[in-house]
């Protein structure tokens, strides 16, 4: 039953390796057979899944703020201009004032070549904090620590698209995309919001973003596989992608009022912090997916799966153990976008109630197939070292 | 039988713990005999050499275990030193929290100690390609943990038992603040009947003063430091950078009461609102910041004239100052003039995403202690801001209420109004 407070989703902004726009992500994924984007040289022994072309000043006019930003921020103002011009928000001065932001964030690029100078220059110079300090006082360009800081993209989102209600922002992987629609969905359902704008972007085109996952092992390395065929594979089974995820959930009442489209509807959110060294992820997994209020019979699970052993192979055991769940891993196709990855599962979702189909598999060999209806499509985030959630987005 | 729930109907919001590290010392109780001596915690670096640096001075907390062994293990160390303090005050289990947690921090990287030595390890190829072809071979996950954004929070959950999913925050300069008004707001919502907030940080590193100092946003008065920071002075050329953290426990009144915890004060509202003009500086006209403040009152259902005392943000820069003092001039009209209103950061510089969890605990310290830590540095007022300012000896004042301002980068502005009491 319907409630006025009820969190709908009005507006989707997204970008990947496919391409920009729900409406492209939804032709393509649902292409039978389509291949994934992948550039296998740039960052060899490592694959990525690489930004499509992009013409920022479609959602960033001034190339002064286009100038303050590296690609990640970019990449997040640029989703979340998507986001607010497909739920007609964008321009409306009323509403972007009153509008609240929770952004997932990591942080943004490093300059490479000041790094890359300095340690090469370590090689040679044993007072490296003397180094560190001539070298950095006199390369680092001043303004790049803005484009860095995390709440940042937030401060961009604000500046380029006059998103001024509030601004928060989450730090923490994937569990920072989930807490972000979490805690959004929980402030419109409390009514301390009306309408709020949550996602991420992630970047990988980056070295340090690589390094991230490198410094456990993270990455798969040799010949790109499907996400859930990387299992004993050279690497830990992470493939990377760019890419970003907005998000416009809005009150029912509200966005009735406005006389919107709504996509689908979020059900229960829920995530959790497994103890996973004491091998407690597959529980807490099970956990997460008994307090989703799942409905009965076939149900398609878009899964956030990243690839990285441990994490996957858990999630797939849990979903394998319901028969009626018809998992597709999105990462196969676009990679993994870290804070972006659960808000881009979300989006998914909400566009499969929306056009009341689902997707054919994304892996012949591991997927099945799901032919009906779905009233209801499962969203799952597992992080691929720590922090898991997951949603149910029901028709609205 | 006390009014369990505010002016709308929510749960109010009681702190029954308070935790604080700060360059002044460990624990609220060496922080609050130097703060009120109006004694500076700022002192020359000697972390690591200041060679071609313009600033050589700052508030870091040089006496942990964790000080010299990067920003990631100190911001853990600080974080956990003053939740230990709060919620042992508490007295709640420290193993077995029970509530969820909201930590504030700053955003983490690969420090260089580690990128050195990795490069160094090794010598084929250059560059990132060596990095990565050393970091997968690591056998430990201690470096890959201090680039893990969410791992400090989630090292904090094991260690006090805390509920669910961390949540780790930044809303740069004000994030401290975020973290208690994420907190209030899960217990209002009802999702919880206690949380723990956490504002820490531990990152003031070279390339971390570096970038703040290419900002020109640091003060350079190096040759007496515990002289640099002054807020409010007509002298003032930028902010000191520090570390610190500070802890609540808070908790709905009714749950405190029925578990008979002491209240050590009341959060009674949060405010914020973002500001689009610019990265680093305010709309000129003050609107943000001035709607930041009427919010946090609105929220607490209290008018201009019930705030008794303003912890400013009070960093020391010259636009900071000027802003600050505009907005609040415009919501509190001509009674400003009369106001005490102080800076902490006078004595303990700028713990940037902790500043808002230290100052919110002095602030109730202040409504606890009937006494108003002062703004020293104050020899020379700038004449564009007449404010009272507590100026350089501390006060003893009765202080029901408080409102405690937090501004950042990236147009962040968050307000929170403590009370002493539950109306």
């Amino acid at each position: 039953m319907s409630s006025p407070r009820d969190v709908v989703i009005t507006g989707i902004g997204l970008v990947s390796s496919l391409g920009e726009g729900p409406d492209a992500h939804w032709q393509k994924l649902t292409r039978p057979g389509i291949e994934p984007v992948l550039d296998a040289t740039r960052f060899a022994p490592y694959t990525i899944h690489p930004l499509p072309e992009i013409d920022w000043n479609l959602q960033i006019a001034k190339r002064g703020d286009q100038r303050q930003m590296e690609t990640w921020q970019r990449l997040g103002s640029y989703a979340a201009g998507l986001a607010l011009d497909d739920a007609g928000i964008k321009g409306n001065d009323e509403l972007c004032a009153t509008m609240d932001m929770v952004v997932a964030a990591g942080g943004g690029e490093r300059d490479e070549a000041v790094d890359s100078a300095i340690l090469a220059a370590s090689e040679t110079r044993n007072d490296r904090d003397v180094l560190l300090n001539e070298k950095l006082t006199t390369e680092l360009r001043p303004t790049l620590f803005l484009a860095q800081l995390s709440n940042l993209l937030a401060g961009n989102i604000s500046i380029v698209h006059k998103v001024t209600g509030s601004s928060r922002t989450f730090m923490g992987e994937e569990g920072a995309g989930v807490s972000a629609v979490e805690t959004a969905a929980a402030r419109i359902r409390s009514g301390q919001s009306t309408h709020v704008l949550v996602g991420g972007a992630f970047q990988t085109e980056h070295s340090d973003m690589l390094l991230g996952y490198e410094l456990a092992g993270y990455l798969h390395r040799g010949p790109w596989r499907p996400v859930w065929q990387r299992q004993g594979a050279e690497g830990g089974g992470v493939v990377t992608g760019s890419g970003g995820a907005f998000l416009v959930l809005e009150q029912r009442e509200h966005a009735k009022s406005r006389g919107r489209k709504i996509y689908a509807e979020l059900g229960p959110i829920v995530s959790g912090r497994a103890r996973r060294r004491k091998g407690g992820l597959n529980a807490e997994i099970a956990k997460l997916l008994s307090q989703a209020a799942l409905p009965n019979g076939e149900l398609l699970a878009i899964s956030g799966a990243s690839g990285a052993h441990a994490a996957t192979a858990a999630e797939k055991e849990i979903l394998d153990a319901n028969p009626a769940i018809a998992a597709r891993g999105f990462s196969t196709l676009t990679g993994h976008m870290k804070e972006a990855q659960f808000p881009f599962a979300v989006a998914l979702a909400a566009l499969a109630v929306d056009r009341k189909a689902g997707y054919p598999v994304f892996d012949a060999t591991v997927e099945r197939p799901f032919d009906g209806t779905p009233a209801a499509v499962l969203a799952t985030a597992i992080g691929y070292h720590q922090f898991e959630g997951l949603g149910l987005i029901k028709a609205a | 039988m006390a009014n369990l729930n505010d002016h709308m109907g929510r749960p109010i919001v009681a702190v029954t713990g308070i935790g604080v590290v700060t360059s002044l010392g460990v624990g609220k109780a060496d922080n609050w005999a130097a703060l009120t001596a109006g004694k500076s915690g700022i002192h020359p670096i000697t972390r690591f050499p200041v060679d071609h640096l313009n600033t050589r001075i700052s508030g870091m907390v040089d006496f942990l275990a964790s000080s010299s062994k990067g920003a990631s293990p100190l911001t853990y160390e600080l974080a956990e030193t003053a939740a230990q303090e709060a919620v042992s005050e508490a007295g709640l289990d420290s193993g077995d929290f029970g509530g969820p947690l909201f930590l504030a921090s700053p955003p983490v990287e690969l420090d260089w100690a580690d990128r050195f030595s990795l490069y160094n390890s090794d010598k084929q190829e250059s560059g990132s390609e060596r990095l990565l072809r050393v970091a997968r071979a690591l056998k430990e996950l201690d470096i890959f943990e201090t680039t893990q954004f969410g791992s400090i929070a989630d090292r904090l959950a094991d260690r006090f038992g805390t509920r669910g999913l961390p949540i780790t925050l930044s809303t740069a300069c004000a994030s401290g603040a975020t973290a208690i008004q994420l907190g209030v707001e899960a217990i209002r919502r009802g999702e919880c009947d206690k949380a723990l907030s956490i504002g820490a940080d531990g990152s003031a590193t070279a390339e971390a003063l570096i970038r703040f100092s290419l900002l020109s946003a640091l003060s350079t008065h190096n040759d007496i430091p515990e002289k640099a920071s002054k807020p409010f002075s007509k002298d003032r050329d930028g902010f000191v950078l520090a570390e610190g953290s500070g802890a609540l426990v808070l908790e709905s009144l009714e749950a405190a009461l029925a578990r008979g915890a002491t209240i050590l004060g009341i959060m009674r509202g949060c405010g914020e609102k973002a500001d689009d003009f610019h990265r680093t500086r305010s709309k000129p006209d003050g609107s943000p910041a001035i709607a930041a403040v009427r919010a946090a009152l609105a929220d607490a259902g209290l008018s201009e004239d019930e705030i008794d005392y303003v912890n400013a943000h009070g960093t020391s820069t010259p636009e900071n100052d000027k802003m600050e003092h505009l907005s609040l001039s415009t919501v509190f009209g001509e009674r400003i003039g009369s106001m005490p209103i102080s800076s902490n950061k006078s004595m303990i510089g700028h713990t940037l995403s902790a500043a808002g969890a230290v100052e919110a605990a002095f602030s109730l310290m202040t409504m606890r202690e009937s006494v108003i830590p002062p703004t020293i540095n104050y020899d020379n007022p700038d004449p564009a801001i007449v404010l009272d300012v507590v100026p350089n000896k501390k006060r003893n004042a009765e202080v029901g209420t408080v409102l405690s301002n937090s501004f950042g980068f990236g147009g962040q502005n968050t307000c929170l109004v403590m009370a002493r009491e539950p109306v």
